[in-house]
């Protein structure tokens, strides 16, 4: 059974087609990457596979664990086991992270008929994601990304994942606006969370983070489409010669 | 989204007034209708003392040459005052010796509003004045107070039994001639709370009033004084609900706190009068003068204010920062939902030297409802080093209703700092769906970021209060976001 | 006039000045025009003089300042000299249409050099006769009369004064400056009324001064309607420089269109009596308007800044920011209010007020205000009151900056926020250097006045 399976997807935001017909198919235990020059759509289809609302989808199908993705709430998506990992995650002033994550991770086990944590029990859990991501500052305590800055707030993005242990991530564009260090400690949490029955969708404009996290198929996004799909190879391949041989390749 | 948010915003607003049951007691009330011989039978049926009558009288002259204000900004039908009844009391021993003597069905009505009278149920340390309508039923833990010296009774056993403190300081921080209402409440309030911590003494337990307005068709007037002398600590909490009548019924309150040196007092308020139904009908005109002067040196006057209830509430907690380094404060939330609307906000008047004061408002208004901050920031000629900081917020769900700032800054001292800010905005659509990816659905989301929103003054209230204050706000907006 | 008390004696012997020369008022202008009188005089009879008792006047008190005897302006003066003799402005380099108003009434002998033919710059009374169409369209549509007694009480008086007509897809680069002048040997009540007309994708720049060229008491109460039409762009700049027994209340009414864009800055130098109102109406969708004020007080004088703009359409910007400095007796008020209507969705809208006091007896009333009735919005409003900051102070100080000379920087960097957003080149400048003799107390009279009132 596929993870996820994306037919002929066409999504449109106030009224302009942005993605135009997308096909992927995604296995448990493997990493995709999605790359693709500014504008090509990547961010949308995460934004419309996490269920934003303002995305009109026109056309296709979405098979995620043999059900309709596209039947169901954000929340539901989430319960189910999808993470976005946002490329700009929203400021939550007077609601700490804590309560927070509590909330999400409740909600999650009262889906799957579990109990509520308790809070002995979650604050163990959280010490050791914490660990698991190198996430030495703070966090816990603050409201949610409130003041955080850049990096602090993509490592809170890997946190959360590693709190809420999701069968499929979408990560947006995690590395951008991170240093070197920062996008080791990123990728090193997204390979330690890397399990046999998960799957991760890289989102990415650079090949650098590719350097840290290895997908197994890489795939290129253009004008909406996915114009090539290759093995890691290709991520090279396009670090060496930008995207513009691939643009005349489409033309 | 936003048709499933309206969805969600139909069920909840649409969800019942839990404290809305009327209790069946026998009710002692006097004619409708409002004039001197009313204002004689009130004092005569109190048993009061000459100057009581005639401060009643004085004020009830001077209301006469009044006229209602027209500027808060709020719209308010006309009132009848000739079809109110202005005394209402449950029939029973004016201030029972034992919990046998009050009224079962009295004590099961505070009971379910969550207040049980037996000291011995009471989880935590606190006491109780427990007013219906014109009377105060039963002061818990009075003894036990007693024994430091603090006095804590209804105002109506202080006459009896302190007339030199109500004589020196009844009308001293709000005097009859302030308003409207105050000038009304003045002539006929009915009973309310009374207390005074000595010199030198930290009350060890909250002490608590809670009112309910039973009977219908009456005006509630209730008059609550608390006194603390130098060197003294108290916290008080306020608590109110009213059954649901198509009428509106009016409440007009007056609270005075008085300060003196170093002394601490923090008033604590959570307001859940009956809002009214859906439509706008019925619900509690809640019109309310509440003051406190900082009289003595590095006094301290806190007011922390959850104002969920009323179809109407014109209200403004104020400071008169008299002493020299008083501190004044003001801890705000207000929501209106469905047609209710409110102006409140506060006043903080600095006379001392090196005072200081700080104002928290959050308004939050859903449905039709209309919500306006309003406070003023006066800053005298001799009141040197003055500091203020006001934050006002207004977080609006749904189009249909509205949220105002009128806030007054009078500064007439060149070395007064005064901020003020204010912001207005809606719960983003990008925080609910960050929270719904995250698997938490919309309804919970949105108790959240409103607690999170309001939690800078959730978290001046005390403990108990707070969570049910929390809760309060979950029940009164949960989804209303259109 | 006799000298009495209160606002409303005042306010009916207004009335009567107006029933008593009616005819005289009425014979220069065109029935259209005299057609709002009856209105005017309806809502003023209603209102009267603005009191205390109002919101909007509560910090403003305008009885002493209407209780002085004046000789009302009821018609041009035979003016021999010629004004332009008497009156330069001398800001170097700064090419300008030059528009000199004399008490109220427009200059007969302006001229105006290499003016593209199709922008109209005339007399009020002159452009009211012209059967253009453009006057009737727009003349007493903005000014509401039963908003301010002020404006009711212009409409009533109301017979000249500017008229400027920009007509659709014009720019005119060089700006237009007004120049009104307060000139006589006794006492004056002047009245002005101004129309400027920019049509659809037009542009225009306009520059107003404020002089008083006489130490005699002047009170002039003037009405400035703005119309903005489709995507067009004013920019709208006033420096107030009069005598110390001077009392101007000017009212701006600003009226914008879809995607049209409005600043107006009024610097408030000198006077004896400021109130500037500034109501703004952004009546269509994707307006932006940006309305800022700069005063100075010290003496007794009263600077009040009341400022409202009016979002009824979705997608409208708008950013307020008043700043003042007050020192000796001086009282400063600012009253200022944000208004968002039920369907004016994602309005954006700011206002700031910051003011700095210097002297124990300076007083400064702040009242910014949000009226919102739509929900998806982003408003804020701020005020400060304080001082100069005494840690930059010191800072200055350590680097072997003099006290005053620091006090002056720190002054200078204050209002500086404001003069930076002028953006007619010469005049910010000119204006810099203006607020700089200001704040070094080498202005407390007005500017090239060489008779030095007091």
């Amino acid at each position: 059974m596929s993870l996820l399976k994306i037919n002929d997807l066409r999504v449109a935001i106030e009224g302009k087609e942005i993605l135009k017909g997308i096909n992927l198919e995604i296995n448990p235990g493997e990493v995709h990457a999605i790359m693709g020059p500014n504008g090509s759509g990547k961010s949308t289809l995460a934004s419309a596979l996490a269920g934003r609302d303002n995305f009109n989808i026109t056309h296709g199908s979405v098979q995620y664990l043999d059900e309709d993705l596209l039947d169901m709430s954000p929340e539901e998506r989430a319960k189910k086991g999808m993470f976005l990992g946002f490329q700009y995650p929203v400021e939550i002033p007077g609601v700490s992270m804590v309560n927070f994550l509590k909330t999400a991770l409740n909600e999650k086990r009262k889906y799957n008929n579990l109990p509520p944590i308790s809070a002995s029990d979650f604050l163990k859990i959280m010490r050791e994601k914490k660990e698991l991501v190198e996430i030495h500052s703070n966090l816990t305590n603050r409201s949610v990304n409130e003041g955080f800055s850049g990096g602090e707030k993509k490592k809170n993005e890997i946190f959360q994942m590693a709190m809420l242990e999701p069968r499929l991530a979408i990560l947006d564009e995690t590395d951008s606006g991170l240093d070197i260090d920062a996008l080791k400690i990123v990728a090193n949490g997204v390979n330690k969370l890397r399990t046999k029955d998960n799957a991760t969708i890289v989102i990415t404009h650079y090949q650098r983070l590719l350097d840290y996290i290895i997908p197994d198929f890489v795939h290129v996004l253009y004008k909406g489409r996915i114009v090539k799909s290759s093995g890691k190879e290709l991520a090279m391949e396009l670090e060496e010669k930008g995207y513009d041989w691939l643009k005349e390749e489409v033309v | 989204m936003n048709v499933e948010q309206d969805k969600i915003l139909e069920e909840v607003t649409g969800s019942e007034y839990k404290y809305g049951f009327i209790t069946d007691v026998d009710t002692e009330t006097i004619p409708r209708g409002l004039n001197e011989d009313v204002i004689r039978i009130i004092s005569a049926k109190k048993n009061e003392p000459e100057f009581l009558l005639d401060f009643r009288l004085k004020a009830y002259n001077h209301w006469q040459t009044m006229q209602m204000p027209t500027w808060p900004h709020l719209k308010i039908p006309e009132i009848n005052y000739q079809d109110i009844i202005f005394y209402a009391a449950p029939k029973q021993k004016v201030s029972p010796a034992s919990l046998d003597e009050v009224d079962p069905e009295i004590l099961s009505t505070f009971a379910k509003l969550g207040i049980p009278l037996e000291e011995q149920k009471r989880l935590t340390g606190i006491a109780v004045d427990a007013v219906m309508d014109s009377i105060s039923v039963k002061t818990t833990f009075r003894e036990t107070l007693a024994e430091l010296g603090i006095i804590f009774c209804s105002f109506s056993e202080a006459v009896q039994e302190h007339p030199d403190l109500i004589k020196k300081y009844m009308g001293s921080v709000v005097p009859y001639t302030d308003n409207y209402f105050a000038a009304l409440n003045s002539a006929v309030f009915s009973d309310g709370s009374f207390c005074f911590i000595p010199k030198g003494v930290r009350c060890p337990m909250e002490l608590s009033t809670y009112f309910r307005i039973n009977a219908a068709n009456t005006g509630q007037f209730e008059r609550t004084l608390i006194i603390a002398e130098d060197d003294s600590y108290v916290s008080y909490l306020e608590g109110c609900t009213a059954p649901m009548r198509d009428e509106n019924q009016l409440h007009a309150a007056i609270v005075e706190i008085v300060a003196l040196e170093n002394a601490e007092v923090k008033y604590s308020t959570v307001q859940n009068w009956y809002p009214g139904n859906k439509e706008g009908k019925g619900g509690v005109f809640n019109f309310v003068t509440k003051r406190g002067i900082c009289k003595g040196d590095n006094s301290k006057i806190s007011w922390t204010q959850v104002e969920t209830g009323s179809a109407i509430t014109w209200k403004y907690p104020s400071c008169i920062l008299r002493g020299n380094n008083s501190v004044g404060e003001f801890y705000s939330v207000a929501v209106t939902n469905n047609h209710q609307q409110a102006d409140t906000g506060t006043k903080m008047i600095h006379i001392g030297k090196n005072s200081k004061s700080t104002i928290i408002s959050k308004g939050i208004s859903a449905g039709f409802g209309q919500n306006s901050y309003r406070g003023l920031v006066k800053v005298l000629k001799n009141a040197d080093n003055v500091r203020n900081f006001s934050q006002c917020d207004s977080l609006l769900l749904g189009d249909k209703c509205g949220a105002h700032t009128f806030p007054y800054l009078e500064v007439d001292n060149d070395s007064a700092i005064i901020e003020h800010e204010a912001t207005t905005s809606k719960i983003g659509e990008d925080q609910i769906f960050y929270c719904n990816q995250r698997g938490i659905d919309t309804e919970t989301a949105i108790g959240l970021i409103i607690n999170g929103y309001a939690k800078e003054v959730l978290n001046k209230l005390p403990m108990e209060f707070a969570v049910e204050a929390q809760k309060l706000l979950q029940i009164s907006l949960e989804g209303s976001v259109g | 006039m006799e000298t009495t008390n209160t606002l409303s004696e005042l306010s009916h012997q207004l009335v009567d000045l107006f029933t008593e020369n009616s005819e005289l008022i009425e014979k220069e202008s065109t029935d259209y025009m005299n057609s709002f009188r009856t209105k005017a005089l309806e809502d003023f009879n209603k209102f009267g003089l603005p009191t205390k008792k109002q919101e909007a006047y509560r910090y403003t008190n305008l009885e002493t300042y209407f209780k002085g005897e004046y000789f009302p302006v009821l018609s041009p003066e035979n003016f021999s000299l010629n004004l332009t003799d008497i009156f330069k402005c001398d800001i170097p380099e700064l090419d300008t249409y030059v528009v000199l108003v004399l008490n109220g009434f427009y200059y007969n002998k302006n001229i105006y050099h290499y003016l593209p033919e199709e922008v109209t710059i005339t007399g009020l009374a002159q452009a009211s006769k012209n059967q253009n169409g453009v006057f009737n369209k727009h003349y007493g549509k903005y000014a509401d009369t039963s908003l301010d007694g002020l404006a009711a009480l212009n409409t009533l008086f109301a017979q000249d004064g500017v008229y400027i007509h920009i007509p659709k897809g014009v720019e005119l680069e060089k700006p237009i400056q007004i120049i009104n002048i307060c000139y006589s040997f006794k006492n004056l009540r002047i009245t002005h009324r101004n129309l400027i007309v920019a049509e659809d994708n037009s542009k225009v720049n306009v520059v107003v001064c404020d002089h008083t060229l006489c130490d005699k008491s002047y009170l002039s109460n003037s009405v400035t309607e703005i119309y903005a039409g489709e995507n067009s762009y004013i920019a709208y700049n006033k420096i107030q420089n009069e005598n110390i027994k001077s009392t101007q209340l000017s009212n701006t009414f600003i009226h914008q269109e879809a995607n049209s864009h409005v600043t107006s800055n009024t610097i408030s130098l000198h006077g004896g009596l400021i109130r500037n109102n500034v109501y703004v109406t952004l009546n269509a969708p994707g307006c932006e308007n940006n309305t800022y004020g700069l005063f100075f007080a010290d003496d007794h004088q009263h600077i009040a800044n009341y400022a409202e703009i009016r979002h009824m359409q979705p997608h409208c910007h708008s950013d307020q920011l008043f700043k003042g400095i007050l020192d000796d007796e001086a009282t400063g008020t600012f009253n200022g209010k944000i208004y968002v209507a039920k369907d004016a969705q994602k309005t954006e809208a700011y206002q700031r007020n910051n003011n700095i006091l210097l002297s124990k007896t300076a007083k400064m009333n702040s009242k910014p205000q949000l009226e919102i009735y739509a929900d998806d919005v982003k408003c804020s409003h701020g005020a400060t009151m304080g001082q100069l900051d005494n840690d930059a102070l010191f800072y200055l100080r350590t680097r072997g900056i003099n006290e005053k000379e620091a006090r002056h920087l720190l002054m200078y960097a204050f209002a500086n926020e404001v003069i930076s957003i002028t953006n007619v080149p010469h005049l910010k400048e000119r204006i810099i250097e203006l607020v700089d003799k200001r704040l070094r107390g080498e202005l407390s009279r007005c500017n090239n006045c060489t008779i030095g009132c007091t």
